[in-house]
């Protein structure tokens, strides 16, 4: 190899092992802010090194499954309150206004909204997350022990 | 010891073998995509079953998943072009990053529109800021820059050298959108199958899933002979051998 492009490969190498460097460290800085949301057990026992806790008030995103049998609906308003849990803090998300089919107790969820106080979350968007996982639901229904309910069959009798 | 290993290379930096190369590789890559991707599209939309969370909705993943991987793919295939331009100064792979940058900014914008598509009825909103869907709109804004920096000067030549120069620093952000879903906790789920595992879904709907990569690789490589070939003639429009076999096409056709 004749040494000018010995010398260009050795400088195009070289910034790009820089600027990888220089990229990974940025990203390690800002690390979490890069994530969108806290998750249950952040937002109680604080986030990173320095424990730092959200302020009431604040505005946030929460993620993280919802509980089993603790989707508590109003009767005359479309108000719902949950709980969400990752590891072991549970906090509660109360929400106005329509959940996203995919929606489900032991689903997981991603919501917005304002800190009430230490556990509270007001949400004004609730957004649900799926897992990588797909299959036909009778595969479902033998690995996971999942019985497939269409959303329409969930809805208490009597309500339109 | 460099020289040597990819002498057989050589030839193919003479636009005028390559073109000839590029011809042949065409003609079996158009149709095979064509097919492949008419297999993969038919099975995967009209004959797998529906997911048992999804329905339906699942099935846009044989078209967001290719062309979502495979916008990735062009830019690293354009990157080792940018690389060879810039090292070797090779003529013919500085065309091919302008023949490679449009076929994948199409492919992202693709994969994001499909995305979006999917993302309403499943997730509930069109789009989010996290770090998965944020970085494959950078990749767009990627091969935006790079096709703009390359037409943006006077002089052909620091125009090519300045977009090389982007399409290799660029590759940064490959791991970084491959590793987003694992490094932050984003709405985008994992990977199903770019992992180092046994792929998280079932063979009935994972075939026609492969078989639609396959497809847009095939359709990615064609669209690359063809756009090669152009930017070969008419950068050397001025040579006989490009005005000899205008003039051929030109007879064959009257």
């Amino acid at each position: 190899m004749n040494p000018r492009r010995k010398q260009r490969l050795i400088a195009v190498s070289g910034i790009l092992v820089l600027l990888s460097g220089g990229v990974g460290a940025m990203l390690y800085a800002l690390n979490e802010n890069v994530d969108l949301f806290y998750t249950p057990s952040q937002l109680i026992d604080g986030l990173g090194e320095d424990k730092k806790k959200p302020v009431v008030g604040q505005r946030l995103r929460i993620g993280g499954m919802v509980v089993k049998g603790s989707v508590r609906r109003d009767e005359h308003s479309l108000k719902v309150s949950f709980d969400l849990v990752d590891t072991g803090p549970i906090v509660t998300v109360h929400y106005d206004g329509i959940l996203p089919d995919l929606f489900r107790e032991g689903q997981g969820i991603v919501a917005q909204g304002t800190l009430l106080d230490a556990t509270n979350i007001q949400a004004t968007e609730v957004l649900a997350k799926h897992d990588e996982n797909y299959m036909p639901p009778e595969v479902a229904e033998a690995v996971k022990g999942i019985k497939h309910v269409a959303p329409k069959q969930t809805y208490p009798a009597g309500t339109p | 010891m460099w020289g040597d290993m990819f002498k057989w290379l050589d030839p193919y930096a003479k636009p005028q073998v390559l073109f000839d190369t590029l011809l042949w590789w065409q003609r079996w890559l158009m149709p095979l995509a064509i097919v492949v991707l008419l297999l993969g599209t038919i099975w995967g939309l009209g004959f797998t079953p529906a997911d048992y969370q999804q329905g339906d909705s699942y099935r846009i993943i044989h078209v967001h998943v290719p062309a979502a991987i495979w916008s990735m793919g062009v830019y690293a295939w354009m990157a080792i072009a940018a690389f060879i331009a810039l090292v070797w100064q090779v003529k013919t792979a500085q065309w091919a990053i302008g023949a490679m940058a449009p076929i994948g900014a199409v492919y992202t914008l693709i994969a994001l529109f499909t995305g979006a598509a999917w993302g309403k009825p499943m997730w509930g909103t069109w789009w989010v800021w996290d770090a998965r869907l944020t970085s494959e709109l950078i990749l767009l804004f990627l091969f935006l820059g790079v096709m703009a920096l390359q037409n943006a000067f006077a002089d052909r030549q620091t125009g090519d050298k300045a977009a090389s120069v982007l399409a290799v620093v660029g590759v940064v952000n490959l791991p970084i959108i491959h590793y987003s879903v694992e490094w932050w906790n984003t709405l985008h789920q994992g990977a199903t199958i770019t992992k180092f595992a046994k792929p998280s879904m079932d063979p009935s709907m994972l075939w026609p899933l492969l078989i639609c990569i396959l497809g847009f690789a095939l359709l990615f490589g064609a669209f690359t002979c063809l756009r090669l070939r152009t930017a070969i003639l008419q950068h050397e429009a001025h040579r006989p051998w490009v005005r000899h076999y205008v003039q051929e096409q030109h007879n064959a056709a009257v």
